[in-house]
């Protein structure tokens, strides 16, 4: 992966998101990429994994050095692979919608009955915090049965035909559905957490630079051409995160799985 | 130290009862036969130090518990202990959470006003650079069957341990 010229390493560094991000944005990471490049004056070659087990499989054999990650990854990225965090979009929070199709009988949570089927994808955050909403329904894994699909639309698609009675979606995605499927389904319970967010992690390749990169990013706005990958992405600013911050993150995460 | 509960912030008639606490002065506290259901979609989280005395808390705590957030940053936890829950169940929490472990209940919690809600904790040692520096809750809403099963059993509990 690196090659030496004259005693300076030249290497090129992995940028990867989280494969939870809507297929919309995937220019939006690319022009982030080559932003960031600029930026920072080394060379990053952006991985876009089609799935979570891939994107973990390419964490283990150490291959990323930036990620763009969901709260429950960034656990093991922290705790077991030593990355460090920099930032998550500011004011933007990842919650969980769980939905029924428009029609349902169930009015609340607790109007859904065993066995009841439920449509997600394999987001790991999502979906663990989906199950923590159901509990008040007393629907767990052993009442439960999972049908997992490739996406959000198709989750949709799955309550509407009936496949399932419940759905779980990442609400940014939930709200990005075409209208005329939003209005087939009808949200439950939307989770209000607000500590949970994505955060933009560096291994330990970079875990040096990291002041830099954070300054980087947190002048975005400043300058006319970050705003413009700023907007791209779509928010407004990025916000500094303390390693304690992901950190107490991580607790509240942990404290969900067990 | 708790301070007493005061009667005015109490909305309905209420009994009195002298609460003993570990490690401080007995706290008189005033209770209300009414529940406050558990706010759909929502997470109490509460970080304390390694005596259980809060040294964060989020929205949802505030305004289940009732207290300003001044008030109840650095206090005891045990600020929404309520009666009917057994001591040995603390004692649990307490026992798990000193050896590293993690620690699950369900708990039944006063509020300043003193209406009670039931939640289902979690509460995990917060372990940074190899030493436990504090602990974190994390409530979610319950089943209410498990309620039901959790308030028998406390009040089994209760009667073991001569309470009132
Ligand atoms: C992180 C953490 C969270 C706690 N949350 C509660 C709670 O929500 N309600 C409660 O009554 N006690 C809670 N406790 C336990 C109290 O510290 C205390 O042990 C309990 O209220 C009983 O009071 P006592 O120990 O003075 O007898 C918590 C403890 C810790 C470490």
């Amino acid at each position: 992966m690196s090659a030496s010229m004259n005693g300076v390493t030249s290497e090129k560094y992995q940028l990867t998101v989280s494969p939870d991000f809507p297929a919309k944005r995937m220019s939006s990471w690319f022009i982030f990429n080559t932003w960031l490049q600029k930026a920072l004056g080394m060379p990053i070659h952006l991985e876009l994994y089609p799935d979570f087990d891939s994107q973990r499989a390419a964490i283990s054999a150490d291959k990323v050095d930036i990620i763009y990650a969901n709260p429950y990854d960034a656990a093991m990225l922290v705790r077991e692979k030593g990355f460090v965090s920099v930032a998550r979009p500011a004011g933007k929070c990842d919650e969980c919608i769980v939905a029924v199709a428009a029609g349902s009988g169930a009015q609340v949570v607790e109007d859904l009955k065993p066995i009841c089927r439920v449509a997600r994808t394999d987001d790991p955050g999502v979906n663990l915090v989906g199950m923590i909403l159901l509990e008040p329904a007393s629907l767990g894994h052993d009442n439960t049965q999972i049908l997992t699909v490739e996406s959000y639309p198709l989750v949709a698609k799955a309550l509407m035909r009936g496949e399932a009675e419940v759905g779980f979606f990442l609400a940014e995605a939930f709200d990005e559905l075409s209208s005329l499927v939003r209005h087939q389904l009808r949200p439950l319970v939307h989770s209000q957490i607000s500590d949970f967010s994505h955060v933009l992690l560096l291994g330990s390749r970079l875990a040096e630079r990291r002041e830099e990169v954070t300054r980087v990013l947190l002048d975005m706005p400043a300058e006319a051409k970050g705003q413009d990958v700023l907007a791209e992405l779509g928010f407004a600013a990025w916000e500094r995160v303390t390693q304690e911050d992901t950190e107490f993150m991580i607790d509240l995460m942990d404290t969900l799985k067990a | 130290m708790l301070p007493d509960m005061n009667p005015a912030d109490v909305i309905g008639s209420y009994r009195e009862v002298v609460l003993p606490l570990y490690g401080l002065p007995p706290r008189r506290v005033l209770l209300v036969d009414r529940e406050v259901a558990y706010p759909d979609g929502r997470l109490i989280v509460s970080v304390t130090d390694l005596r259980g005395v809060i040294t964060h808390c989020n929205s949802a705590f505030v305004e289940m518990s009732g207290y300003p957030q001044e008030t109840l940053i650095g206090a005891e936890h045990s600020i929404l202990r309520h009666p009917d829950m057994p001591a040995i169940a603390f004692k649990g929490l307490w026992d798990d959470v000193q050896a590293g472990k993690i620690w699950h209940g369900y708990v039944k919690n006063l509020r300043r006003d003193g209406a009670f809600y039931w939640v289902y904790a979690t509460v995990i040692p917060n372990v940074r650079a190899g030493k436990v520096q504090g602990y974190t809750s994390v409530r979610r809403k319950p089943a209410r069957l498990k309620v039901a099963e959790a308030a028998r059993l406390y009040a089994q509990l209760l009667a073991g341990e001569g309470g009132k």
